[in-house]
């Protein structure tokens, strides 16, 4: 029989046999944490980034970590992970600099100069990979969508001797600390400094190091995102938090704290929704994170259509 | 004579864009408790010189001392209100935490805002009456709101040297005479102002010194030597003739020049 285009709808099978025993639970548990921290994580830098207008930056930085993947991958001759961890944060830090200096300093215009730079990278990570990689096992496929759904079989972690669970799990965990405590830190240099680079100036900031410092920030928190979402998916993790919680919120602080139940949505929901259509997982935290986008646009306090149109609101309001 | 240094000090200052000049040469001398006006007509250099001033820009020639530093080092000194068009309306930030960040050095940097800061920020904003907007996104007001609000962030700055780029654009009588108000306050405190302006009919009666630009400095001094015809025509080239009638009127042109306006157009 051929299969249906929508699976039909089991709420048991959806929501129930995930969790039945305990190993189920254990696998599954580490999926849907993984994709909240990855969310999490990426939605508070993200809000930064996007306030910034740095939004397409993270493209930039996602594409562009491809080529120090592949060279630390052919330096080293092996998938040791420190090196291809920081071989990709160079990488990314690079591209977004070169991005940046071509913009102050020649006549290209700035969405050119971003979109040529970071795909010269990428093509030439492309190459790297096609030359020297046949034996990398980097597999296009996990690099450009993840696979959030194999993370619990990753390698355990251990520190003396006690085993502290799965690496990329781990990883992810202390980057999003690390994002939490920076930006909690810094918040007041990263907000004056986004807002008013003039007045952060006349404050005595130094605007070049808090940039770069964001822009490190960026680059960890995508290079241990993107084995689980992929260097395409990762860019709307970025996005879509703090411009669906600006339809109700117009602070700062606000949209920030809204990342978190935001990131509960997107992994809960898209690991459901995934359950349900038998689908990749961080393909369906992005749909999830697009519905609530439009859910939040129209009706949102801050400029959607009901707001814009009164009667529409009346009728919503009757009914 | 005292030796403290003069709060702002420019000799022979250049800048260009891009290799091509905008200002050549500048020298400028603003005492303590002077309120300035920066006069010229629009891509004289006034924002780019305002800029330069606080090292937004670089130059490539001659120097800017700020309280005797150059403006990196005593910029926390400078209070700086921008010409509208360089802000991020969209921004999701509240009136008040515009004003507040005026008040971040004084805070420090990483203690929460205490209550005097946040008690000095309402003030501020009481003075230009736009306590009720407090909680306002900067982006829902109108243009002479914003300016207010960026008035407010200065005055909350507590600075020895204030910079304005086009306080009163856009700002409406009632308000600009407000705001007046404060300035001419922060210059009895012994503070200095150095505001661009635009209205000649207004600046007459603003300011106590002016300085004429127009890519090179045309002239510096007190209003009463330096807000005359011949100046203000050298500074606004041939294009014043549209200004020459509020020239005339607010620079009190003698009455035996207008006779001889009179006889010429009858001729
Ligand atoms: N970023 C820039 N790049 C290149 N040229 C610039 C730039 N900004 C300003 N200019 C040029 O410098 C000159 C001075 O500009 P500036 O903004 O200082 O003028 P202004 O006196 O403030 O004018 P307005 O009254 O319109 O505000 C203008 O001729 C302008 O074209
Ligand atoms: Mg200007």
């Amino acid at each position: 029989m051929k299969e249906p285009f929508i699976r039909d709808f089991d709420p048991i099978d959806t929501f129930v046999t995930p969790w039945a025993t305990a190993a189920d639970a254990a696998w599954n548990g580490q999926i849907v944490l993984m994709g909240f921290l990855v969310c999490l994580s990426c939605g508070l830098v993200g809000a930064f980034i996007v306030v910034r207008r740095l939004a397409l930056m993270g493209d930039a930085i996602s594409h562009g970590i491809l080529p120090g993947l592949a060279l630390a991958f052919i330096v080293m001759q092996s998938r040791a992970l420190l090196p291809m961890f920081f071989g990709a944060c160079l990488a990314g830090l690079l591209c977004s600099a070169c991005i940046e200096w071509l913009q102050r300093k020649s006549i290209l215009k700035p969405d050119a100069a971003l979109g040529l730079t970071f795909t010269s990278f990428f093509a030439l990570g492309v190459l790297l990979i096609s030359l020297h990689g046949s034996n990398a096992h980097i597999d296009p496929d996990c690099l450009l969508y993840g696979e959030i759904g194999l993370i619990p079989l990753a390698e355990n972690l251990s520190i003396a001797g006690f085993d502290i669970g799965s690496r990329p799990l781990i990883s992810m965990l202390a980057i999003t600390i690390l994002v939490i405590l920076a930006l909690t830190i810094f918040y007041r240099q990263l907000l004056v400094s986004s807002f008013d680079l003039t007045l952060a100036k006349t404050l005595g900031l130094r605007i070049n190091l808090i940039h770069f410092g964001l822009m490190l920030l960026l680059a960890l928190t995508i290079v241990s995102a993107f084995e689980a979402v992929g260097v395409i998916l990762v860019v709307s993790m970025l996005i879509f938090p703090s411009v669906t919680a600006a339809f109700f919120f117009t602070r700062m602080p606000v949209i920030l704290l809204c990342s978190i139940p935001l990131s509960v949505i997107y992994s809960c929901g898209g690991f459901f929704l995934a359950r349900w259509l038998d689908c990749s997982i961080a393909g369906a935290m992005v749909v999830v994170a697009f519905l609530c986008f439009v859910c939040a646009w129209v009706i949102g306090s801050q400029g959607g259509p009901l707001q814009r149109a009164p009667h529409l609101r009346r009728v919503v309001a009757e009914s | 004579m005292t030796d403290t240094p003069s709060p702002l000090e420019i000799h022979d200052l250049t800048v260009s864009y891009q290799r091509k000049p905008v200002l050549y040469g500048i020298d400028l001398v603003v005492g303590e408790g002077s309120l300035v006006g920066v006069i010229g007509p629009n891509g004289a250099g006034k924002s780019t010189l305002i800029k330069s001033i606080m090292g937004m820009i670089p130059h490539n020639g001659g120097w800017v001392k700020i309280f005797g530093k150059p403006p990196g080092k005593s910029c926390s000194r400078v209070g700086y209100v921008p010409q509208r068009e360089s802000v991020d309306w969209d921004f999701p930030v509240s009136v008040l935490d515009v004003v507040l960040m005026g008040r971040y050095n004084h805070a420090g940097w990483f203690r929460r805002v205490g209550k005097k800061d946040r008690r000095i920020a309402c003030e501020c904003l009481e003075k230009v009456n736009m306590l009720p907007f407090a909680d306002r996104q900067i982006g829902k007001l109108s243009g002479g709101q914003q300016q207010r609000v960026f008035l407010a962030r200065a005055l909350a700055q507590e600075s020895d040297l204030y910079l304005m780029d086009e306080p009163f654009a856009g700002v409406d009588a009632v308000t600009e005479k407000a705001i007046i108000e404060v300035l001419r306050e922060l210059k009895s405190q012994g503070k200095s102002l150095v505001v661009v302006h635009h209205d000649l009919s207004t600046a007459r009666e603003y300011f106590d010194q002016l300085v004429l630009l127009n890519m090179r400095l045309i002239a510096v001094g007190k209003v009463e030597d330096t807000f005359t015809r011949d100046l203000l025509q050298k500074t606004y080239g041939g294009r014043l003739t549209i200004f020459t009638e509020v020239a005339d009127q607010s620079a009190g042109i003698r009455e035996y020049d207008k006779e001889r306006r009179s006889v010429s157009s009858m001729e």
